[in-house]
């Protein structure tokens, strides 16, 4: 019995990093505030570069508590779409070489709601997301941002998404 | 100009990210602001459709509340935003501009309550709300 050898893991890589590409790269706004996205397996981590643009308060200075919302926003939305298409290109029902070919179809925001735990200082931020809870039509995901110490989140939120297709 | 329009404008006048969203103050009461963001190509979350992303609009309605607060009767010297709920009614509709009426409807001593709602183009069906909690600092020797 032949046993077919084990994809290799930049084939692997590759495509997992194009499928994510593909989901950020064609959203003006993403861009606009130059949020990336490092992945280590099935985990994202959004980045978010400071740039003086983002600053709201100069006197401090701060970042704008709208590029925040806008921040945690992101990466809930991209981090839900990003689980729904890890499951189903894991599971083969998602063709990777068919994602970004088609127009984009991201989840709806409902509602979001941002808890500002400390000034957002003038360097970079991160923030990863977690689906509490993902239907077929609604979900719900919990996003936390940092800055220099994992440990003292400056930013924390909550929001309702709509699943596409429905 | 009244001393409450010159706050308001040296305000937003001074914040970087609201000047590079384009976002003007249109009117100023006390308490009240309304302030307007065109719709911008850079601005879209939707390439296919051309709509706004939701962070644009949460930006605009969170600086809009922010103002509402600076311009408050009680004169407050600084302010951030505690926490933001956003609810998204509508996609706004494409190269219209969006308009945010935010109002600081309560403060305490050193909290401000704000409530803000965002139209596009067709005043009569709103495309976000938002209700936040502010911090208010009050000038020193008031509190």
């Amino acid at each position: 019995m032949t046993r077919t050898p084990p994809e290799p893991v930049q084939v692997i890589k590759h495509r997992r990093d194009a499928a994510l590409k593909a989901l950020t790269a064609g959203v003006p706004f993403i861009q606009y505030l130059g949020i990336q996205f490092d992945r280590r397996g099935d985990e994202l981590t959004a980045i978010l570069p400071f740039d003086p643009k983002l600053i709201g308060n100069p006197a401090l200075p701060a970042l704008h508590g709208g590029v925040t919302a806008a921040f945690l926003e992101v990466a809930a939305i991209i981090e839900l779409a990003w689980s729904t298409l890890w499951e189903g290109m894991e599971q083969g029902s998602i063709d990777p070489a068919e994602i970004g070919t088609g127009p984009l179809h991201l989840p709806k925001t409902i509602d979001f709601t941002v808890d500002y735990l400390r000034t957002g200082l003038p360097r970079d931020a991160y923030a990863r997301a977690r689906v509490n809870r993902s239907g077929r039509r609604y979900a719900s995901v919990h996003v936390e941002a940092w800055q220099d110490n994992r440990s003292r989140l400056f930013a924390q939120g909550t929001g309702h998404f709509l699943m596409p297709g429905e | 100009m009244t001393d409450i329009d010159k706050i308001a404008r040296a305000f937003i006048s001074a914040l970087p990210h609201a000047a590079a969203l384009g976002m003007q103050i249109t009117s100023i009461g006390e308490g009240v602001v309304v302030m307007t963001m065109p719709w911008d190509a850079r601005f879209v979350g939707d390439p296919a459709t051309g709509v706004l992303h939701g962070g644009a609009v949460s930006s605009l309605l969170d600086t809009a509340s922010g103002a509402a607060v600076m311009c408050h009767p009680a004169a407050p010297v600084s302010t951030a935003t505690l926490d933001l709920r956003i609810d998204y009614f509508r996609a706004a509709t494409p190269r219209q501009t969006i308009t945010a009426r935010a109002e600081c409807y309560h403060v305490t001593r050193s909290v401000a309550f704000v409530r803000v709602t965002a139209t596009d183009e067709d005043a009569t069906r709103p495309v976000a709300a938002a209700t936040g909690a502010f911090t208010l600092d009050r000038p020193r020797g008031l509190t």
